[in-house]
């Protein structure tokens, strides 16, 4: 039996009461609220017990139910009904009490909202007379109560003198040993405070959101329907004096040195984002997954102030570079000159501002691979063993996995690769391929062995849970990264090959391993070391400083085992001081429409294209961090594209920010007029300062898309602000209401410049235009994001505005469906087609290679080919004659034929493969 | 509503004499006027308590872990399932559907209180679901099924209709 438990979660508090109370011998770990332990729940459920016949209790009073009738003490019908009025009747107030007085500040509120059930609790207690709820000993139902009743009823500032009786009882059992030491494991003595973290990840009571689900959410964060907030007095008064502060110019951002080097006494953050692939270009999951997300949060991390560098590059060795240059007749290293060109001009359309943007083929990643490998060696972590392994004697050279394709030996799918089957997701390995060929060549390999180095990771095990535990817990790992990690160390560490019969690849220096490289994975995440080592001689200070700098790597979720558990292990193994890393974010996947981006099939957007559409880089970037798939898996889509630029961009954050700037132009002359704040005002002041500080709380915890949701509450807040205040109309009153249209102006417009401000990470471009227009000066950006952040006056009256003009445009619905047309729902193949000159064609606009293209018949073909595909398997698991199940197969590739007609790619050569023999 | 699941719950019982039931408040909580002490409130503590009436005390559950898990699904029946909203409701059904996956009932094997509860207050979800939909939650849907053919289960809630052949391909979204 195993109880699950995390800090700082009010229910929690009850089960381990009871624990203690029914004196049960049971485990119980401390976890992160993330954690997701219940494998049928969508959504992460603490406490959570795991009963010894392998059953989940997720639910908090069944758990204390349970710890009772385990030591002797059956529940009686009385506490039935306790527990029932708990869970039904206490429990939703309490969350929301809970939430008013932990998020909100709002204390006076949370206890009315408990007014009810604490009255009922009273009366029963007062008219029942016996010092516990059922009677004279204390029972499963008073510890449930009491615990779930403890934060509130324990907090000095919500102590109220009513409900006497229930003071008394609660007292009393709150008194108990169980109960205050449980208290004490939960809260840590800190009250109220304690649960912030944890009710932060609640939904918000009554305000009608999702737990969660398992459907892309394409809602967005700004939809979320929200109550107004109720603002203090003290906020609005606080809020005011913040204001009134002005801005102060000595915060200014510093400008960026080159190098950029750890500094003493300042926060140093060395962020990565996963290096792509040289020979593909980049789709948009690729683009949201792992540069741009590094990209917003190191321009966020300049913003607060810390000293960041920010490191990318292209991983350029391996077969598939190798393969390429065949195809165009050009060297490896040619190849890899072109397409890091392609991969630089892509990010910088998309003004992804790395410090430095680097690549894997070079003297550094040979120099640095081969010095770990090295002390690898010396240290004793390195294994040797002999490897069967496909060789093509055609090529003259072994086939990596990707480049070997045959039947899938579990499912008899008739085009696995060598490394896992498209069909049934398996893992191969590819010496198991039924009938394998050569992807190049289509001749049959041969099985050769060769002896190879491995990576000791079972010998590394201890030391890097050691290190795991402490990363995990101090630092913001993503749920999904945590969870891959645990179920790679669950299922216990294999040693893993560093090494491959290649040519293209850092040379392994040793002597018996002559004529061998290393394999990619060991290599790659070397490159990160590399590059900053090609960027700046001083590259030590940053990456073997563990003690000064702190690391983020991004990357999508497919990515994480190598970051996590690899990576981390050869840095560890290598004894030399390494800095590993603190924070790993990792984002689910962004689907294209209702499928999958796919490089080897060639659907979806991408990075090439995104310019040809004509819409602004700022408006790609804008969507994509919209729709980022964080926590669950989302998707691109043109139409929902158009109405987030059309209601968000264009209607709420453009709409505001000129509105505010045309007062200022039309009716004061181009200068900020003066302002009197009213209470009005300044409740607005105290709304805008709660976003910008919810802003910068998600942020710092790399919630890229939640904390955007804060910038357009902002500008919501603003309309209204204008709505209400009509400054347009008092403008041609009297004295006090121009006076009024002034204040509503000069507020707005210091509202607009905040908004350029916080929208500087996610739309750089814009974010300068708006300052342009305000002419605001650049100084304001990081003043009001140091600490936790202040709302303050940066255009002060009589500061001369410049010209204002439209920031955004609509995207009307034909604009959209052309362009939901020229990219087909399924998009053509660009680089992966028979021609191998395709891929040389890359930058032309997709459109001329999907002349011919026909999606809805694609479509139709495409459920074709899925029921024929279906209808062979079948036959071929019935061990059906042969004559039958060759005439599917060849209707099979005659439909397959067709669909790459309809989708205006060419078909795939020679299908019948190695069925030929 | 929870008055005639009660009743629908003492036929299926076997119970003799029906009880006297009220309701309290805005949400309509069941009472039940108890001769031999005070009266009982809550759906899961008159549920539970007709049970043992009944003398039927295996539907609460055989083993004390058994117990737990039925007494988890009667709450989770009171606390989460009655009163969510559409979105809850998608959650719910496919986190059941994954519970579901790999038994028969409720709390494993056998057939409980859990079940009558459950089938009670998922019945407006399923109701609202089109035949494709009740494919995606395929155990859920198996389950109700054979929750309510079962013998003296289904008295006031009308039969729904489940078909037993898949009509959409699996891969389909």
């Amino acid at each position: 039996m195993k109880l699950f438990i995390s800090e700082g979660n009010p229910h929690c508090l009850k089960v381990l009461a009871a624990l203690e109370e029914a004196g049960v011998q049971c485990d119980v770990q401390f976890v992160n609220h993330e954690e997701n332990l219940v494998p049928f729940l969508s959504r992460p459920s603490l406490p959570a017990l795991l009963l010894p016949n392998g059953q989940h209790l997720f639910s908090p009073n069944a758990i204390c139910r349970y710890m009772f009738e385990v030591s002797g003490q059956e529940c009686s019908e009385a506490c039935d009904q306790w527990l029932e009025w708990e869970a039904t009747d206490l429990q939703p107030a309490l969350l929301q009490a809970l939430h008013m007085a932990v998020l909100q500040g709002k204390e006076l509120e949370a206890t009315k909202v408990l007014a009810g059930p604490l009255s009922y609790l009273d009366q029963s207690l007062t008219k029942a007379n016996t010092p516990y709820l059922t009677g004279d000993v204390v029972s499963v139902a008073d510890l449930v109560v009491c615990a779930a009743l403890h934060p509130i009823l324990s907090a000095p500032s919500l102590a109220s003198g009513d409900h006497k009786s229930v003071r008394l009882w609660f007292d009393r059992v709150a008194a108990s040993q169980s109960c205050v030491s449980a208290s004490h494991k939960v809260l840590q003595g800190k009250g109220l405070q304690a649960m912030k973290s944890f009710m932060q990840r609640q939904p918000a009571p009554q305000s009608g959101q999702s737990r969660g689900g398992t459907h892309p959410c394409n809602s967005g964060p700004a939809e979320d329907e929200e109550r107004e907030r109720a603002v203090s007095e003290e906020e609005m008064e606080a809020a005011a004096l913040t204001w009134n502060k002005g801005f102060n110019a000595s915060a200014a951002a510093t400008e960026r040195l080159h190098p950029i080097l750890p500094q003493e006494g300042k926060r140093n953050i060395l962020l990565t984002s996963a290096l792509p692939y040289v020979n593909n270009v980049p789709h948009l999951g690729n683009i949201i997954g792992c540069v741009l997300s590094a990209d917003v949060f190191s321009r966020y991390s300049r913003l607060r102030g810390w000293n960041s560098l920010f490191v990318c590059g292209t991983d350029e060795y391996g077969t598939a570079t190798e393969n390429k240059a065949r195809e165009e007749g050009l060297t490896p290293q040619q190849i890899c000159d072109k397409y890091h060109a392609i991969h630089a001009s892509i990010y910088e359309w998309f003004q992804i501002d790395f410090d430095f943007f680097g690549r894997t083929t070079t003297e550094k990643q040979t120099e640095i691979a081969q010095n770990i490998f090295w002390r690898l060696h010396e240290n004793g972590f390195l294994l040797e063993d002999v490897v069967e392994q496909l060789r093509c004697e055609q090529c003259q050279r072994f086939l990596a996995d990707r480049f070997v394709e045959g039947i899938c030996p579990h499912c008899n799918y008739p085009d696995a690769r060598g490394d896992q089957c498209d069909k049934c997701g398996r893992l191969i390995n590819a010496v198991e391929l039924k009938a394998p060929h050569c992807k190049v060549c289509r001749q049959t390999p041969v099985i050769r062995s060769s002896k190879h180095l491995f990576l000791d990771l079972p010998k590394l095990e201890g030391q890097l849970e050691q290190w795991l535990n402490k990363s995990t817990s101090s630092g913001d790992w993503t749920a999904n990264a945590k969870q891959i990690t645990r179920s790679w160390l669950r299922d216990g560490l294999k040693p893993r090959c560093i090494t491959r019969d290649l040519r293209w690849g850092t040379p392994v220096p040793h002597p018996d391993f002559q004529e061998k490289v290393f394999y990619v994975w060991f290599d790659a995440p070397i490159g990160y070391v590399s590059i900053t080592a090609n960027y700046t001689d001083k590259w030590e200070q940053w990456w073997k400083n563990p003690g000064q700098v702190e690391m983020y790597n991004f990357m999508a979720k497919d990515n994480v085992p190598f970051h996590s558990v690899v990576f981390p292990c050869s840095l560890l193994g290598a004894q030399d001081n390494y800095t590993l890393v603190n924070h790993l974010i990792a984002t689910e996947y962004l689907n294209y429409e209702d499928t999958k981006f796919s490089k080897s099939r060639g659907i979806g957007v991408f990075g090439d294209m995104a310019k040809d559409t004509g819409i602004p880089s700022d408006v790609w970037r804008f969507y994509l961090l919209y729709v980022r798939p964080e926590g669950q898996d989302s998707a691109f889509s043109w139409a929902d594209m158009a109405l987030k630029n059309n209601s968000e961009l264009l209607n709420n954050l453009g709409n505001f920010i000129n509105r505010a700037g045309m007062f200022v132009s039309k009716f004061f002359d181009g200068c900020v007029p003066a302002m009197e704040l009213l209470q009005e005002d300044k409740k607005l002041l105290a709304l805008v300062g709660w976003e910008l500080q919810q802003y910068i709380q998600l942020m710092d915890k790399v919630k890229i898309r939640d904390a955007l949701k804060h910038i357009l509450n902002i500008s919501r807040h603003g309309n209204q602000y204008i709505q209400v205040n009509e400054p347009w109309k008092k403008i041609k009153g009297g004295d006090a209401e121009r006076q009024r249209a002034g204040t509503v102006t000069g507020v707005s417009i210091n509202v607009a410049c905040l908004l350029s401000v916080m929208l500087l990470p996610y739309m750089p471009a814009m974010s300068q235009i708006i300052r342009d227009q305000l002419n605001a000066p650049y100084s304001c950006v990081s003043a009001m994001l140091h600490g936790s952040g202040a709302f303050t006056r940066v255009l002060d009256p009589g500061h001369r505005i410049g010209t204002v003009s439209p920031l955004f445009q609509k995207l009307e619905v034909e604009q959209i469906e052309a362009l939901k047309k020229r990219f087909g729902g399924q998009q053509t193949a660009t680089q992966n087609a028979a021609n191998p000159q395709s891929a040389a064609t890359l930058p032309t606009p997709a459109i001329e290679v999907n002349a011919g293209a026909d999606p809805e018949k694609a479509r139709q073909l495409t459920q074709a080919v899925a029921e024929q595909g279906e209808k062979v398997r079948a036959l071929k698991a019935q061990k059906a004659d042969k004559a039958t199940i060759m005439a599917e197969v060849s209707k099979l590739l005659e439909l397959k034929k067709q669909l790459a007609l309809a989708e205006g790619t060419s078909p795939e050569p020679t299908p019948v493969k190695g069925k030929k023999k | 509503m929870a008055l005639r699941e009660l009743a629908s719950l003492e036929k299926y019982l076997g119970l003799k004499k029906p009880n006297k039931y009220s309701s309290r408040g805005d949400k309509k909580i069941p009472v039940l006027q108890n001769n031999n002490g005070p009266p009982l409130v809550g759906l899961v503590t008159i549920a539970r308590h007709l049970v043992k009436e009944a003398k039927q005390p295996e539907l609460l559950g055989e083993a004390a872990e058994d117990r737990a898990v039925v007494h988890q699904w009667l709450e989770y029946r009171v606390s989460k399932l009655d009163g969510c909203n559409k979105e809850e409701s998608r959650t719910i059904l496919k986190d059941l559907d994954l519970y579901l996956q790999d038994k028969v009932c409720m709390a494993g094997n056998h057939f409980t209180l859990a079940d009558v509860l459950m089938y009670n207050g998922i019945h407006p979800l399923i109701m609202d679901l089109t035949f494709q939909e009740k494919e995606r939650y395929m155990n859920v849907t198996r389950w109700f099924d054979h929750i309510q053919h079962r013998a003296g289960i289904r008295h006031h809630l009308p039969p729904v209709v489940v078909l037993r052949n898949r009509i959409y391909s699996a891969k389909h979204p």
